[in-house]
């Protein structure tokens, strides 16, 4: 049953800082929460992994996480930024959970299917609004509706008065019932309106246009005649029925297409010179919701004169309605970021990809030590927000030319002596110094990691010395930047498509369902890991190299289907039967 | 509208998975049994009487026709039972017999969820951090390492081997944290069987194992049996150790939905820690079970 319209479904008081709020709309459970930020999220109450409610879940005041096995989903966008089993992998971004509109008006929380806008405007209501109790009560919405147009209460000035001599007026409009009590030159007005929560259960949620007085006298009025009316609906209503509803729509297949496809419009939002030689930008989608960030995560940025380059996102968790990146001025780059310094402004309009994650942060450590050179400060910046939402240990070291050269040292200052910045040191003092840091961290966290990002040179001598202090080799991470590619050992092959006769390349670093998408095959897929079988194409001939745990043994070894999202060729060319 | 079943009515339309009927399936612990006393339980929809009689042994028959008598079985401290003529004999735990193991019925324990939920629950390692917290895993020590799956060909058993978890305290005996060693196998379509190292002998392997009685398609009661090798604990510790571990379980398994496993991978999101739970769902669709399921398209 859909009703349509806006609907309240919950009062802004039951959103509870870190709490999360089960709802419910038209027979769809909603876990609803909102982010310290003040973001309300309205989602499916279902954990896309196994299906666990939402609710019972944790909001840790920018994400929400599965009672379960702990998935986190990001505020606003509902993807999904970690999955705990898998601590080096990035998840895929089709792992992004329903969404319904959600906003706040009149002190309710407002919901709906396929509404746009925001719940009607009701002239009666000022700033001084009272929210009253609401009640749940046993009957569907339409016949609580068509019982409130008789409901009787008395003025706030005249509590006590004889309801009989009460004078009511009411106005149905559209999705409220509107209801004036006036006696003796005193009168007040309720809205009421009623939540669907299924076909047979509703909720009344009435607001009091003006705040009265004596605010516990009226409270308590207004829910005791209430009471009496929900009473006398639950005796007249025609049919209880006791089946019970199911707290959720049937699963339906939800096949999830790679989200707002290769290519995003954004706008500059804002743009500041975050220190003498770096430009920091925020973006905003023209459209839509941008794809969810992910600590380590980077776009490509498209600029007006047909360059590409690569930016780290600095964002933390929470800030979902925006990128936002740190472009160091490099002379000699080719003239990317002097276009960007000089020419873009705010108010421009960009093309960027969606993010993609090759610097995944481990969260598995009690202890992270991040090392930054220069501007390989961005990505550091959102893992180090990332590790200290969650309250774990890290340290941040930034090496920077000069005192001013440190960009967003707002957000570097707020990690307090979580971070050092060491200035201005010769390339002899700044070895020095990391070895330092790695010998005293690994003698103090024996289980930390490390992640570093900046220049070449630089990198060398953190790989270097981490090996001689000890450090296992994948307990240390690089980032290089200009080169955000992931370094992939995988050999090229060479797939034929048998029905449209057409013949690509698939090169090292890039998945088969990726190029086949390129090539327009429109390709279903989910959890991009190997692991659901969706992306299953069929095999006429050659013999795919199977890295999925799908398919059962018989099924790999028949070589007549094979997982696009993981499997490569051990032959030089496979034939699909596409 | 059709009929709704509240709790122990009977439905047997909830029994009419032929593959299930064919399978013996736990009734009752024979030391909730009491010599010449009667009882009863519903399997797959139908309510089944059981009687132990003064000489110990046990018979049971359906509640609506007390002619007709249902085979019967004891095994692993469990009566054991079948709607229709067995299809294949109940699966063997040799450790079971072992003479030096503690062989303890840790209890039962009602749950309102399918059985294919409640063993792969059963299955999964991923949710030690979360839900046995400081138990049988701590944040933030999360991973789960890739791991073997296979089905036996002889016996079309689910294997998953080579498993490795850290637990801070996997079991009544442990003193400090360790990487646990686990082998899952599932004999059975509503049983799992779990082979765990144990602090006490480190070339043999502790069994915990969970077998299901399907009630009603999204309710069941779950047996939990144990053969250790834990010469120290009393048998009242270590069903306390169980009942707090599957206790935190069962408040999670409530809140799962739908109550019913999904067979169509897409409906919901695996990983690559769910290897075992993908190849359990693709061999129950092979077995053709619909009890407790929501089959593949
Ligand atoms: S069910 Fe939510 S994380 Fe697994
Ligand atoms: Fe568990």
């Amino acid at each position: 049953m859909t009703v349509g319209g806006w609907q309240p479904i919950a009062a802004l008081d039951d959103l509870a800082p870190r709490h999360v709020f089960q709802a419910s709309l038209d027979g769809q459970e909603l876990a609803v929460w909102r982010a310290d930020s003040g973001e309300l999220n309205a989602w499916e109450n279902r954990c896309l992994h196994r299906g666990v409610r939402l609710s019972i879940g944790f909001n840790n005041g920018a994400e929400l996480l599965c009672r379960y096995h702990g998935w986190r989903y990001a505020t606003g966008t509902a993807g999904c930024t970690y999955i705990p089993a898998h601590p080096a992998d990035a998840p895929a971004r089709t792992i992004t959970n329903r969404t319904y509109p959600i906003v706040e008006r009149y002190g309710l929380v407002w919901s709906g299917r396929e509404v746009d806008g925001r719940p009607e405007e009701v002239a009666e209501l000022g700033a001084h609004t009272l929210v009253l109790r609401a009640l749940p009560v046993w009957a569907p919405r339409s016949f609580v509706l068509d019982a409130l147009v008789d409901h009787r209460f008395a003025p706030n000035e005249g509590l006590d008065v004889d309801p009989a001599e009460v004078e009511m007026t009411c106005d149905r409009r559209q999705g409220s019932i509107v209801l004036t009590a006036a006696h003796g030159g005193s009168s007040s007005t309720v809205v009421y309106w009623v939540q669907s929560l299924d076909a047979h259960t509703s909720v009344i949620r009435p607001v009091l246009a003006e705040t009265p007085d004596d605010v516990i006298a009226v409270l308590r009025h207004h829910a005791r005649a209430l009471r009496e009316l929900v009473d006398r609906v639950e005796r007249t209503v025609p049919s209880r029925s006791v089946e019970p509803q199911g707290p959720l729509e049937t699963p339906v297949v939800v096949e999830r297409s790679a989200g707002s496809g290769p290519h995003i419009e954004v706008r500059v939002r804002r743009k500041w010179w975050t220190a003498p030689d770096v430009a920091a930008f925020e973006l905003t989608p023209l459209a839509g919701v941008l794809p969810t960030p992910q600590p380590g995560s980077h776009i490509d940025l498209r600029l007006p004169n047909g360059l590409v380059r690569q930016y780290s996102l600095t964002n933390g968790p929470g800030e979902s309605d925006h990128y936002r990146i740190g472009v160091k001025l490099e002379v000699d780059g080719g003239g990317g970021s002097t276009l960007l310094h000089d020419v873009v402004t705010e108010g421009d309009v960009l093309t960027i990809s969606g993010p993609r994650n090759g610097f995944p942060l481990r969260r598995d450590t009690e202890h992270t030590v991040l090392i930054a050179g220069g501007i390989g400060l961005t990505p550091l910046l959102a893992m180090a927000q990332a590790i200290r939402l969650d309250r774990r240990g890290f340290e941040l070291h930034v090496f920077v030319r000069g005192e001013d050269a440190l960009a967003f040292p707002d957000v570097v200052e707020s990690f307090g002596a979580d971070a050092t910045v060491h200035v201005a040191l010769s390339p002899a003092q700044t070895a020095g110094r990391i070895a330092d840091v790695l010998v005293a961290a690994r003698a103090s966290h024996p289980g930390a990691l490390v992640y570093a990002c900046g220049p070449a040179p630089m990198l060398d001598v953190v790989r270097a010395t981490a090996a001689a202090a000890g450090w296992a080799d994948p307990a240390v991470h690089f980032e290089y930047f200009s080169n955000h590619h992931e370094i992939d050992d995988s050999t090229p092959f060479e797939v034929a498509l048998a029905r449209s006769g057409t013949t690509l390349e698939v090169p090292a670093g890039t998945s088969l369902l990726e190029v086949l998408r390129g090539a327009g095959v429109a390709l279903p897929s989910s959890c991009e890991k190997g692991a659901c079988g969706t992306c299953a194409v069929p095999v006429i001939d050659g013999t795919p190299d199977h890295h999925d745990v799908y398919l059962r043994d018989a099924e790999r070894a028949a070589n007549t289907t094979m997982l696009s999202c993981v499997s490569r060729a051990r032959s030089d060319r496979l034939v699909l039967d596409l | 509208m059709s009929p709704t079943v509240s709790p122990g009515e009977l439905d047997e339309r909830a029994g009419v998975d032929p593959v299930a009927r064919g399978l013996w399936h736990p009734l009752v612990a024979v030391h909730d049994l009491r010599r010449g006393q009667q009882g009863s339980a519903v399997l797959l929809g139908v309510r089944l009487d059981y009687t132990m009689a003064g000489d110990g042994s046990v018979s049971v028959c359906r509640s609506d026709d007390h002619d007709d008598r249902r085979p019967v079985q004891i095994a692993y401290e469990i009566v054991w039972t079948c709607l229709d003529e067995p299809a294949t004999p109940l699966f063997e735990t040799p450790e079971a017999l072992e003479t030096d193991r503690r062989i303890v019925h840790a209890g039962t324990i009602g749950v309102h969820v399918s059985a294919p939920r409640a063993v792969e629950n059963f299955l999964d390692m991923a949710h030690f951090p979360y839900v046995h917290t400081d138990i049988l895993g701590a944040e933030p020590f999360t991973e789960v390492e890739e791991y073997s799956v296979h089905v036996d060909p002889d016996t079309n058993e689910v294997w998953a081997t080579d498993c490795v978890f850290w637990q801070p305290v996997a079991a009544t005996t442990s003193t400090e944290g360790q990487m646990t060693d686990y082998r899952y196998r599932v004999p059975h379509p509503y049983c799992v069987v779990l082979y765990k190292t144990t602090p006490v002998d480190p070339d043999r392997f502790d069994v915990i194992a969970l077998f299901c009685r399907p009630i009603a398609p999204d309710r069941i009661e779950a047996h939990m049996f144990l053969a250790l090798l834990d010469a120290d604990n009393s048998d009242a510790d270590i069903r306390r150790f169980q009942l707090t571990i599957f206790g935190q379980d069962k408040p999670i398994l409530e809140n799962q939905f739908p109550k019913e496993l999904p067979l169509d991978p897409r409906v919901e999101t695996p990983i690559r820690a769910d290897k075992v739970a993908i190849a359990y769902r693709r061999w129950l669709s092979d077995l053709g079970i619909t009890h407790g399921v929501i089959p593949a398209a």
